[in-house]
């Protein structure tokens, strides 16, 4: 009995559509997150130097500090806004989706 | 110097129990200290108000889905808190801010590194999880494989990593307590395997989520206070902080960049490799997510765990910064009042110093506390795992073929908690005096190599099958295992031979490969019948993934 719900979801265009989206949208987003993470390891490895640099003249404070905490906050956001999109989007074309197979 | 910190002056043990072994020198033997009674008092009103929300959890655990997934009504909100309580360990407290105290900026990339698994986790996981999932990771692995073979496989990878885990657990139990409460090694063993299986046999998933919740906000409550009482004494001002901690840090201003630790690029890459992907397969972590009604609130439970691990390794990294100017530089806290030996307690004390040093005798009392408030919360999340694995996948779907009651089911569960909580004190006595430093790498390397890529290959490639799925489960567990045993934290350190035979101690950089290579290799050769079907049944299954269409639904109550 599911299976042929699945399969009539299967064939809505509108979810064919969403999953194809839902994808795109969440390899972007894991992939700057894996290249902006990586990046900063390649560095911290490779030009520590970099890292040490004082924020302004005669700063104690680096520009290693707010790379660091902006990542942190960067990355949350990032989660934010998947959730912002995934809430509204693709649930609601998922919804549809399954009503339209059950009805 | 006050009683207490005397009583504290003794070699403590390093963080290895919860961070890998990277992040961790070895596991120091601890000296029994006099009894600390602000924290057995504040522990003890902590074990009441857990024991009662046990009883009340207890009257609410009536089905295999209350047991195992608190009926999958868990808000988002609550199950975020818990996924942060698994995550943050008395180790992310004491030893991250100690790397910290002693290396300055190296010790907030480590925060880092342990910080960005969770937004791929988010991206990637979550919502599959919570959709097909009900009880184990192994329910998704096995969702169109073979049940037998595939859970089987999803059984061992569980049941290793927690056992490891757990006698790592256990170890550091013993030895903090000894410190800081100053009871007996065996006694702080016996108590926290006595109330790990109290919390998970009478108040199953529930009863371990509020333990999980209340500690987690302990802990940033606690460090929270901590550190704005350190922060207060330089005026709220980073870059005073910044300029003070250079000036009392034998380093200067090497401190604000990135030092030695991590000069290495296949140990840093493999590290970075093995700490997210084996977050992502560590099974008390995953089976969080059907605890949740659906995937929405799946979603908000990474949000909210996201923020809660990112906010504590920011106040983490400002009290080893703090602790540089007002512990480093208070003779009161070293052997012999000599600011350049060595620090009362040992190395990974900076964090208690701290609080004794802004908030007294009772901020102190409350951080060891906490602290073992911390292990107990995170073993029973981890006894739990392992009795689910256990009853549900081995018992229910392996021996009994799907055929056993739910009654039945939930017995073999309870049965199970027992038999691994006499199992990790027995091993946690064993283990009392051995170097156990490299068990959490190992932990984290099979969860990297074993449960990860079965599990994410499962969810994402339509190609899978049951021999590919065996197959890569069995190559990343062996040479996982393997590299850790023949690499010098255990060739060398622990067999005492002379030199390793491997030069990396971190897996993950070759065993993840090896795995996802081997499952792909012998999934694409698999021309059986069966397999053919396997692949068929990606269609259903992606359709689920996506919907939640079919998924296990929400509690009843």
């Amino acid at each position: 009995m599911s299976s042929e719900i699945y399969e009539k979801i299967r064939r809505n265009p509108r979810f064919i559509e969403m999953v194809a989206k839902r994808n795109r949208f969440a390899w972007t987003l894991s992939l700057i997150v894996l290249v902006m993470f990586y990046s900063f390891i390649l560095v911290v490895a490779f030009f520590p130097k970099a890292l040490a640099t004082p924020l302004w003249e005669g700063a104690t404070t680096s520009v290693g500090i707010p790379i660091g905490a902006g990542l942190i906050l960067f990355f949350w956001l990032l989660t934010g806004y998947y959730i912002r999109r995934a809430n509204k989007e693709f649930d609601t074309a998922n919804a549809e989706a399954i009503k339209e197979a059950t009805r | 110097m006050t009683g207490v910190m005397t009583r504290l002056g003794a070699a403590l043990f390093a963080a290895a129990w919860a961070l890998p072994a990277w992040a961790a020198p070895a596991v120091e033997q601890t000296q029994q200290q006099g009894r600390n009674f602000h924290a057995i008092a504040m522990f003890a009103v902590f074990v009441c108000a857990t024991l009662g929300i046990t009883y009340w959890a207890a009257n609410r655990t009536r089905t295999a889905a209350d047991f195992y997934a608190a009926g999958g009504g868990i808000t988002g909100v609550q199950n975020g808190l818990a996924i942060a309580g698994d995550y943050m360990s008395a180790a992310t407290l004491l030893g991250l801010s100690s790397l910290v105290y002693t290396k300055g900026y190296d010790g907030f990339i480590y925060c880092i590194s342990f910080y960005a698994c969770w937004p791929i986790i988010m991206f990637l996981m979550a919502e599959r999880l919570r959709n097909l999932g009900k009880y184990t990771f192994a329910d998704i692995t096995s969702y169109r494989l073979d049940q037998k073979q595939v859970r089987t496989m999803a059984a061992i990878g569980t049941l290793t990593v927690v056992i490891f885990y757990l006698i790592a657990q256990m170890v550091g139990a013993g030895q903090l307590i000894k410190l800081l409460f100053g009871l007996p090694y065996w006694s702080a063993v016996v108590i926290v395997g006595v109330l790990m299986v109290i919390y998970v046999t009478f108040g199953g998933m529930i009863a371990t989520t509020w333990v999980q919740i209340i500690k987690a906000c302990l802990l940033l409550g606690g460090g929270t206070a901590v550190m704005l009482l350190a922060f207060s004494q330089f005026g709220f001002n980073f870059e005073n902080l910044f300029t003070q901690a250079v000036a009392a840090h034998k380093d200067g201003i090497k401190i604000m960049g990135p030092g030695t630790l991590l000069a290495d690029p296949v140990t840093a890459v493999s590290l970075g490799l093995g700490l997210m992907f084996g977050t992502a397969g560590l099974p008390h972590i995953l089976m969080r997510f059907f605890t949740v009604p659906n995937a929405v609130e799946a979603r908000k439970s990474v949000f909210i765990a996201t923020l809660c691990v990112g906010f504590f390794f920011c106040v983490v990294c400002l009290m080893g910064l703090a602790a540089m100017v007002i512990v480093g530089k208070n003779p009161a806290y070293f052997e012999g009042g000599d600011i350049l030996g060595k620090m009362l307690g040992g190395g990974n004390m900076p964090a208690m110093h701290l609080a004794h040093a802004v908030g007294g005798n009772l901020l102190l009392g409350f951080l060891s506390a906490v602290a073992f408030a911390t292990i107990l919360a995170v073993v029973a999340g981890l006894a739990l795992a392992g009795a689910t694995a256990i009853s549900h996948d081995l018992y229910a779907n392996v021996f009994k073929g799907g055929k056993s009651t739910e009654k039945e089911e939930v017995r073999v569960s309870k049965m199970s908690s027992l038999l691994i909580g006499v199992l990790a004190v027995g091993l946690g006595i064993q283990f009392e005096k051995l170097n156990i430093a490299f068990l959490v790498g190992l932990t984290f390397g099979i969860a990297a190599s074993c449960n990860f890529p079965i599990l994410i290959l499962s969810m994402y490639w339509k190609g899978l099958t049951t021999k590919g799925a065996v197959w890569g489960g069995i190559v990343g567990l062996v040479s996982a295992v393997a590299i850790v045993v023949l690499s010098k934290s255990v060739w060398v350190t622990v067999l005492g031979n002379a030199a390793p035979v491997f030069p990396y101690e971190q897996p993950a950089i070759f065993s993840m490969p090896l795995a996802f290579l081997t499952a792909w290799l012998v999934s694409t050769l698999d021309r059986s019948p069966r397999a053919a079907k396997e692949k068929e049944a990606f269609a259903d299954q992606l359709v689920r993934a996506q919907t939640g269409f079919g998924a296990a639904g929400a509690a009843r109550h």
